[in-house]
């Protein structure tokens, strides 16, 4: 599934990356601590997180996700997306909890029918 | 340490403590780098995420530091040196979890306590020392094996 129907189902409000949204979507991370992300994320993931600061760029940039996605309606500070901008990287936010962001992009991208989940 | 081999790539990076607006430029600018060297993409995610958390820890506890690389056809070096507090109990630094970030560090996503031992586990070898009052040295090395 690519990141632009995870944003069209989720209903993500799109701050940079316009361009990016083909990108297709295999797995995901979520967390906060960027030591965490850094380790255990991979390539390609789409990142949950609550974290606002303009490091958030940095870390997925670092690792090439495909996006970060804000939970709970979290606003991006200012040099948060003049970052994203720059770096050309999908900055969204969501109205819903992280839970509920994670259950549904995880349902739509390894649950259902006959699709085996292929966790890394 | 084959320290005779011919470096196809080095650099070196200074770093300023407690700018965190910059924390992780230097880490791109080593990926990007790495990338135009033609490393396998394994390596560089590795040398990156080394380099990254060498980076965070100069920023957050060091006045300044500085980071340098040196790619051999066998493996990527990374060391990152600061002037900076020192670490009084290694030992105890490099235990998952154990911290002496500040709140304003914690607020930001750093601060965990995994940075050290992310370096040690994404390193092929770590070495750490360090002084109270003058700083600490870093020193890496990730592999570079055929095949991937």
């Amino acid at each position: 599934m690519d990141l632009a129907s995870i944003v069209k189902i989720l209903n993500l409000k799109v701050y940079s990356g316009m361009d990016k949204l083909n990108r297709s979507i295999l797995g995901g991370y979520t967390g906060d601590l960027l030591s965490d992300v850094m380790a255990n994320s991979q390539e390609g993931d789409i990142w949950v997180t609550r974290q606002v600061h303009q490091n958030i760029v940095a870390v997925a940039s670092l690792k090439d996700h495909a996006g970060i996605i804000l939970v709970h309606g979290a606003e991006p500070a200012k040099d948060t997306l003049d970052k994203a901008i720059k770096e050309n990287i999908p900055l969204m936010v969501s109205e819903q909890s992280g839970f509920e962001v994670v259950g549904q992009i995880y349902a739509l991208i390894k649950g259902g029918g006959n699709n085996a989940v292929t966790g890394h | 340490m084959h320290v005779h081999e011919k470096p196809i790539y080095e650099s070196s990076h200074t770093v300023e403590g407690g700018n965190f607006d910059e924390a992780g430029k230097v880490a791109s600018q080593i990926k990007a780098n790495l990338k135009k060297v033609g490393l396998r993409k394994d390596v560089i995610m590795k040398a990156a995420l080394v380099a990254y958390e060498s980076e965070i820890n100069i920023v957050s506890y060091a006045k300044k530091g500085m980071i340098q690389i040196s790619v051999t056809a066998q493996k990527v070096n990374i060391e990152a040196i600061d002037e900076g507090q020192g670490i009084p109990d290694i030992n105890l630094a490099m235990q998952e979890g154990y911290s002496t970030a500040t709140s304003k560090i914690r607020e930001m996503g750093f601060g965990a306590g995994m940075g050290l031992c992310n370096i040690k586990k994404f390193s092929d070898l770590f070495q750490i020392t360090s002084e109270i009052g003058k700083g600490t040295h870093l020193k890496m090395v990730i592999n570079i094996v055929n095949g991937s």
